[in-house]
C-alpha cells in the first residue's frame, strides 16, 4: 500500500524529518507516536501534499505510484484521506455541498457515475446513523462555529463517506472527551476492511485501546527509532519517552 | 508564490469573452460636447420641446460643476470633448416585429446568450436590448400591453406616453443631483420605460441588456421604472461590451418610484469590460441609480452583481418616503487584477416605521481595490425605523485591498441602527483542505467565493443566480495563489 523510504522534509529549509522508513500494507493499522516537535504530524502533511512542506530526499510508494509526484488532489481521488488536527472552518460553504462535490470528485476519478443530491443525502444519513451522529451537521457550514469534538467528529464523518483506501488521522484523539473519543474510534473500526489502511498519529496510549494497531512506531527527532506490537504503547504510557534509546525529548515546533 | 496563489491568478486572468466587436455601419455624430450637440440628439431622437429644454438646463448646469474627487478611485482626467454622445446603427427606421433587427445587431445579442425573438427566449423573461445609444429590440411587448403593462425604449415613451415620463423623470434623480446625472441628463440617449398600472403583478421578468459597441463613444442611458399602487415588478440589466485599449464612459441613470403598497426589485448584472490584467482600457461606470419608495408599504430592492468595468462609482439607494416602506441592498462587487470599485447604498429613512437592510459583500484579487461606502440616514420624522447593514470584505492574495466607509446620521430617538462589517481573506489553509478532499483549486475557490456571496445570490431571479455564479467565477479565474 505504501512503501516510504528515506523520506526527509522540512519547512523553510529546516529539517524535520530526517530518514524516515515505513512499510504499510493493505489492512494495516499503524500508529505513530512519539514527543512533541517529533515529526508526526510533519510525516502526516507530506503524505497528503501539504504545500508548506519541502521534500529534499527519498520516495514514497503509493499504490505502486509516485506519490511525491502528485497533486494533492489526485493523492485524495486516489484515497488518500486526511482528518486534519485542526480542521479548517469555511464560512458560507455547506458541509453537505462540500462533501458531495469531494465524493462526486473521487467517484468520477474511479469512473463511477456522481451522485445527485437525493443520491448524495441518503448516503449521507447512512453514514450518519452508523457513526451516532447528529443530521444536523450536513446542513451547516464546514467547520464554521463547531466545537472541537464536533470538528473531529466531521473529519471522521467525512471519511465514511469517502471512504478512503489510506486514512491517516492526524491527533484525532487530541480535545476530545471519552464519548466522543469513543464516537470517533468506532468510526475507524467501522471503516477497517483487509483492503484498506490506517495510520493513526497519536500522543496518548488511549486512543489505542479504542483503535488497537498492528504496529507502532515511535518517532523522534525525525526518525523511528522503534517499531513493534501494540504493547509499546502501553509501555510508553507507562515509562514515557524517556526510555527508548534516542529519543530527545525537547519541545520544539 | 505558492501553486494555490498562482492558479487564482490564472482564474483571474482568463479571458473576457464577450469582447468582440460587431461590425455595423452605425450613424455616430462627431466628438464633443456643446449645446449644438444636446440639440441634435433631440432631434435626432424627435424630442418635445420640454425635454430639450431639460437637457439644456442639465447641460448648463453641468458646465459650472466639477467631477467629483471623494470616491477612492484613480483615473487620468476624463476628456468629455474627446467622446462621442450618440451612435446608433444605421438603418434604423420604426421597427415593425423582430425579423427586421440587423442580423449582426441579432447575432450580437445571440452570442451574448440573449435571443431576440420571442419564440427562442427564457420562458418569462421580456427583454429590451439596447445597442450603443438605441434600444434595438423590446420582446413581448403585445402580451405586456395586454394587462397595461407599458415596457418599451425611453425615447418612444416619451413619444408614446408623454405624461406619465414628463410626471417622473427628474423626479427621484434630479439633473441637478451630481455631475454624471447632470452629464446623463444633458445627454442620454436610450435606456428603458417601465410602468406597472395599479394592482397589476407584472407576470413576466422585464430586462434589458445594454451593450457598448461603438469606439471613443460613451453610453448614457436613462432608465424609468414606475409601479403604480399595488404593482409589482421584478427587473433585470446586463450589461457587455467589446475590449478596447481605450476607456470608455458609461454614465447611466436609473429611477424606480413605488407608489402605496407597490414592490419594485432591481437586479443588476454588471460585466462591461473591466480592462485587461494591467489595468489599460474598461469602462468607467460612473452611474447614478435611486428608487423613491414613495407609498406606504412600498417595497424597493436593488440587488447588484459588479464583476465588469476598470472603476465603477455607483451607489444604488432608497429614498424611503412612505410610512413601513422597505429598501433592501444586496451587492457583490468583485474588483480582480486593476478593477477598482466604489459602491454601495444610500438608505434616506423619512417615513415613520420605515426599514432598510444593506449586504454588501466585496471580493478583491490580483491588485483590484474595493470600496464600500453606504450612509444611512434616520430622519426627524422616521420614527421607529430600522436598518441593519452587514459588509463583509474577501481578500485573494495579498496585494489588493477592502475599504469600508459607513456614514450614519441619525436624527431622531427611536430608530435603530445597526451595523456589521467583516473582513477575511481566502486561507492557503482553506484551499489545502479542500484539496485534499479532491476538490481542484479553481473549485475550491469558487466554492469559498460562491459561499461568501450566497446570501446575496439567492435575491437574484433564479436563472440569473445560475449566470452570476458562472460569472463569479470567470472572473475570478486566474486569481488564486
Amino acid at each position: 500500500m505504501l512503501e516510504i523510504t528515506g523520506l526527509c522534509a522540512g519547512v523553510d529549509g529546516k529539517e524535520i524529518l530526517r530518514g524516515i522508513d515505513l512499510s504499510v500494507g493493505a489492512g494495516e493499522v499503524h500508529a505513530i507516536m512519539g514527543p512533541n516537535g517529533s515529526g508526526k504530524s510533519t510525516l502526516a502533511g507530506v503524505l497528503a501534499g501539504r504545500p508548506e512542506f519541502d521534500v529534499t530526499s527519498g520516495s514514497i510508494q503509493y499504490q505502486g505510484q509516485d506519490l511525491l509526484e502528485m497533486e494533492p488532489e489526485d493523492r485524495a481521488r486516489e484515497g488518500i484521506f486526511l482528518a486534519f488536527q485542526y480542521p479548517v472552518e469555511i464560512p458560507g460553504v455547506n458541509n453537505a455541498y462540500l462533501l458531495k462535490a469531494a465524493l462526486n470528485e473521487v467517484r468520477k476519478h474511479r469512473g463511477e457515475e456522481e451522485l445527485d443530491a437525493m443520491e448524495f443525502m441518503a448516503l449521507a444519513k447512512e453514514q450518519l446513523e452508523v457513526l451516532q451522529m447528529n443530521a444536523d451537521l450536513l446542513n451547516r457550514p464546514v467547520n464554521d462555529g463547531f466545537s472541537g469534538g464536533e470538528k473531529k467528529r466531521n473529519e471522521i464523518f467525512q471519511m465514511a463517506v469517502l471512504e478512503p483506501k489510506l486514512a491517516i488521522l492526524d491527533e484525532t484523539d487530541s480535545g476530545l472527551d471519552i464519548d466522543a473519543l469513543r464516537i470517533v474510534s468506532n468510526g475507524v473500526n467501522t471503516l477497517r476492511s483487509p483492503e484498506r489502511s490506517t495510520i493513526v498519529v497519536t500522543h496518548y496510549q488511549r486512543l489505542l485501546n479504542y483503535i488497537v494497531p498492528d504496529v507502532v512506531h515511535v518517532l523522534s527527532g525525525g526518525r523511528i527509532v522503534k517499531s513493534g506490537g501494540k504493547d509499546i504503547a502501553l509501555e510508553l504510557e507507562a515509562k514515557g519517552y524517556g526510555w527508548i534509546d534516542g529519543v530527545t525529548t525537547e519541545v520544539s515546533v | 508564490m505558492s501553486t494555490a496563489t498562482e492558479t487564482i491568478e490564472q482564474l483571474a486572468n482568463q479571458d473576457y469573452k464577450y469582447g468582440f466587436v460587431t461590425d455595423v455601419e452605425a450613424d455616430t455624430i462627431p466628438k464633443g460636447l456643446s449645446e449644438d450637440v444636446i440639440r441634435l440628439i433631440s432631434a435626432k431622437k424627435e424630442e418635445p420641446e420640454w425635454l430639450l429644454e431639460w437637457r439644456l438646463k442639465a447641460y448648463r448646469l453641468w458646465t459650472s460643476m466639477t467631477e467629483p474627487t471623494w470616491p477612492n478611485v484613480e483615473y487620468d482626467p476624463i476628456d468629455y470633448q474627446a467622446i462621442s454622445y450618440y451612435s446608433a446603427p444605421k438603418k434604423k427606421p420604426q421597427l415593425e416585429s423582430m425579423n427586421e433587427v440587423d442580423p449582426e445587431i441579432r447575432s450580437t445579442f445571440e452570442k451574448l446568450g440573449i435571443p431576440l425573438e420571442e419564440q427562442k427566449m427564457l420562458a418569462g423573461v421580456a427583454v429590451d436590448a439596447v445597442f450603443d445609444s438605441v434600444s434595438v429590440a423590446t420582446t413581448f411587448r403585445e402580451k405586456l400591453a395586454d394587462i397595461g403593462v407599458i415596457f418599451c425604449p425611453f425615447s418612444e415613451a416619451v413619444r408614446e406616453h408623454p405624461d406619465l415620463v414628463r410626471k417622473y423623470v427628474g423626479t427621484v434623480v434630479p439633473y441637478s443631483d451630481n455631475f454624471f446625472a447632470a452629464l446623463n441628463s444633458a445627454v442620454f440617449s436610450d435606456g428603458s420605460f417601465a410602468y406597472i398600472p395599479k394592482g397589476v403583478k407584472c407576470p413576466m421578468e422585464l430586462s434589458t441588456y445594454f451593450r457598448i459597441n461603438a469606439a471613443s463613444t460613451g453610453q448614457f442611458e436613462r432608465t424609468l421604472i414606475v409601479a403604480d399602487e399595488g404593482a409589482s415588478v421584478s427587473y433585470l440589466e446586463g450589461c457587455t461590451a467589446p475590449m478596447r485599449d481605450e476607456n470608455q464612459l458609461h454614465a447611466a441613470v436609473v429611477e424606480l418610484v413605488a407608489l402605496d403598497n407597490a414592490t419594485i426589485k432591481y437586479s443588476t448584472v454588471q460585466n462591461w469590460y473591466p480592462g485587461d490584467k494591467d489595468g489599460k482600457g474598461g469602462i468607467y461606470n460612473f452611474v447614478t441609480k435611486r428608487g423613491t419608495a414613495a407609498g406606504r408599504n412600498s417595497t424597493i430592492t436593488w440587488t447588484q452583481v459588479e464583476t465588469g468595468s476598470a472603476i465603477t462609482w455607483k451607489y444604488p439607494g432608497c429614498i424611503l418616503q412612505g410610512d413601513n416602506s422597505v429598501g433592501e441592498f444586496y451587492s457583490v462587487a468583485v474588483t480582480n487584477n486593476r478593477q477598482q470599485a466604489d459602491t454601495g447604498t444610500k438608505m434616506v429613512h423619512i417615513g415613520k416605521n420605515t426599514r432598510s437592510t444593506i449586504i454588501s459583500k466585496g471580493i478583491s484579487a490580483g491588485r483590484g481595490q474595493n470600496t464600500y461606502r453606504g450612509l444611512v440616514r434616520m430622519g426627524k420624522g422616521a420614527t421607529d425605523a430600522r436598518n441593519y447593514s452587514q459588509c463583509d470584505s474577501l481578500l485573494i492574495g495579498d496585494r489588493c485591498g477592502a475599504h469600508t466607509f459607513p456614514y450614519l446620521e441619525v436624527r431622531n430617538t427611536s430608530s435603530q441602527v445597526e451595523h456589521e462589517a467583516s473582513t477575511s481573506k481566502i486561507g492557503e489553509d482553506q484551499i489545502f483542505y479542500c484539496r485534499q478532499r479532491g476538490l481542484s483549486t479553481e473549485d475550491a475557490v469558487n466554492m469559498i467565493v460562491n459561499g461568501f456571496c450566497k446570501e446575496v445570490f439567492r435575491e437574484l431571479p433564479m436563472e440569473f443566480a445560475v449566470e452570476a455564479q458562472k460569472l463569479l467565477g470567470v472572473s475570478l479565474e486566474g486569481s488564486v495563489g
